[in-house]
């Protein structure tokens, strides 16, 4: 049995979009730069993808930027919105502690080089309050940038909320979607929003390519220079055949939504209400406000990368916050942020499905993950000295 | 998955000398949950034979592997030959390790000094700290530093 169960880490390419690629690839490879025929041919078809990932979103198909994907759009959005403040004496950020490394890291940059960066917390339920936002903005405050729903625990923050405060306080709204675009309804005019960042291969795209959307007058500059690409704003003959798939597959996910939706929650309640079985362990997150496909877990007494192989031994994609599958010292800042001490972060599981699971795949997982996390207990000094009384159990 | 080499796998997956010697001669902890890796060594000792070795491990695949590894590196050894048991011997048993796993090799030498130790102090072993002074720091073992990426 194989169980892919790592949709926010990347998603496989739809067929849609594969087949889009290659046409495209092999119809129109001129240049949409060029002048001749063959490049004016690849310029149309990038304009018409361009209107259909605006309508998408909500947005206007100049307000649309394509990137190499998610990434360089939190990057250029961030960096944009910190250096057109910084012209106006404002140096003040402010975003959340769960944020994705491609936010944070560009925060850090931010940091050095003189910008004052606030990180909300979000306390257990891994969702930021409004107040603290509210209370955190004042006249210095360049940016805001808070994700839409979370890459690792899956929650939903309130971006409609902030997107409200922050065009009330005058102050620019940047929000991180890629774990969201293609998964819940996401419109940049309902957010009131002034930067989005999506990937494509989260929602059955291929990877390397995504798009930032910003609203007509807000900042931007680019990230990389070298010629007069989307509008002077990100120089490098654009990837065709990529973004034409991406805008395929955004399409598709978009009709697919409902269906996937209602798919997802119910067997997202089954994996909760099992797992949850588990002695000693704990749901990561909020339990209603968290993306239908994520559900991510702490279990005492292990590790999670002994974890990983054990289930991908039995078949299984899975993801963890744990140290030792970053490769750092220290597991998720993400998991840290809700409130899990080190010694229970190492053990988190994040099972992330997609709309090609079923609910086989479910009571397959639900069979293997306590088989898995039970033997690792066996073997664990740690969860010897909880059941012996010599350490408390945390969770 | 290719992180390993297939020796760190089997071990991982089939490890050697798992579990608790009761009335051991021997136990030495080593690491600790904050780092999401701690060792436990146990040895039973006879006439300066390590006659008996088990572990229990907290930790990823490789500190799993190099807790097996080094038990079956050190069983049925004197005394005298397992404390020469290097980190670096550990790895190399197992086909090598990722560059920031090796200190799960190193928790798995301490592991054993750590064991010895405890053993010498039970018995009132006269011993020379220089060549447990890997295993009295363990406790404090930090250190390996890479930067982490999600996806």
């Amino acid at each position: 049995m194989f169980v892919y169960a790592d949709h926010a880490a990347t998603t496989k390419l739809r067929e849609s979009a594969a087949k889009t690629y290659v046409e495209t690839a092999a119809q129109y490879y001129g240049n949409p730069s060029s002048l001749h025929s063959s490049g004016q041919q690849a310029k149309e078809v990038l304009e018409d993808c361009r209107a259909r990932v605006a309508a998408a979103l909500g947005g206007e198909a100049r307000e649309i930027y394509f990137t190499s994907g998610g990434s360089e759009a939190d990057n250029q959005a961030i960096l944009s919105a910190a250096y057109a403040g910084a012209k106006k004496g404002k140096k003040k950020i402010v975003s959340t502690a769960i944020e994705h490394h491609a936010v944070l890291h560009t925060l850090e940059k931010l940091k050095r080089e003189g910008f004052q960066i606030v990180l909300l917390p979000v306390g257990e339920a891994g969702i930021v309050s409004l107040n603290d936002a509210e209370a955190a903005i004042d006249g210095e405050t360049a940016l805001v940038s808070v994700m839409f729903a979370n890459n690792e625990i899956g929650t939903l923050q309130p971006v409609k909320e902030i997107g409200a405060l922050c065009k009330s306080r005058g102050v620019l709204f940047h929000t991180d979607a890629v774990q969201a675009v293609g998964h819940v309804p996401v419109d940049v005019r309902e957010i009131g929003c002034d930067y989005l960042a999506l990937s494509a291969h989260k929602f059955g795209g291929p990877k390397g390519v995504g798009a930032l959307y910003c609203r007509r007058g807000a900042p931007l500059t680019p990230l990389i220079e070298g010629g007069a690409q989307e509008r002077g704003k990100r120089a490098g003959t654009e990837d065709l055949p990529a973004v034409a798939a991406m805008t395929v597959a955004l399409e598709e996910s978009l009709r697919e939504m409902p269906a996937e939706q209602e798919k997802l929650k119910k067997l997202q309640t089954m994996l909760i209400e099992g797992l949850e079985k588990i002695p000693h362990c704990a749901l990561n997150g909020d339990r209603e406000r968290r993306l239908a496909g994520n559900t991510s877990f702490c279990f005492e007494g292990i590790e999670g990368e002994s974890l990983l192989l054990l289930l991908d031994e039995k078949g299984i994609c899975a993801s963890s916050g744990s140290a030792c599958t970053s490769g750092s010292l220290d597991p998720s800042h993400v998991l840290l942020a809700i409130g899990r001490v080190h010694d229970v972060a190492h053990g988190s599981l994040r099972l992330t499905l997609g709309a090609e699971n079923t609910e086989e795949d479910v009571a397959y997982l639900l069979k293997a993950v306590p088989e898995v996390v039970e033997y690792l207990r066996n073997m664990s000094p740690v969860w010897r000295d909880l059941q012996e009384g010599k350490r408390k159990y945390i969770l | 998955m290719s992180l390993y080499s297939e020796k760190v796998m089997d071990h991982f997956k089939h490890p050697r000398n798992v579990g608790v010697i009761e009335n051991a001669d021997g136990v030495g902890e080593v690491g600790n949950a904050k780092c999401g890796d701690i060792m436990k060594m146990y040895i039973k000792v006879e006439n300066d034979i390590l006659v008996d070795v088990k572990f229990e491990t907290f930790g990823c695949g490789s500190a799993i592997a190099s807790s097996s590894m080094a038990t079956e590196m050190i069983k049925g050894k004197p005394i005298s030959e397992a404390l020469t048991l290097t980190n670096k011997a550990v790895a190399e048993a197992l086909d090598g390790l990722p560059a920031y796993k090796m200190h799960c090799s190193v928790l798995a030498e301490q592991a054993v000094q750590a064991a010895i130790l405890d053993y010498y102090r039970r018995n009132n072993i006269a011993y020379d700290p220089a060549q447990f002074k890997d295993a009295l720091c363990a406790h404090e073992h930090d250190g390996h530093d890479s930067d982490g990426e999600d996806e």
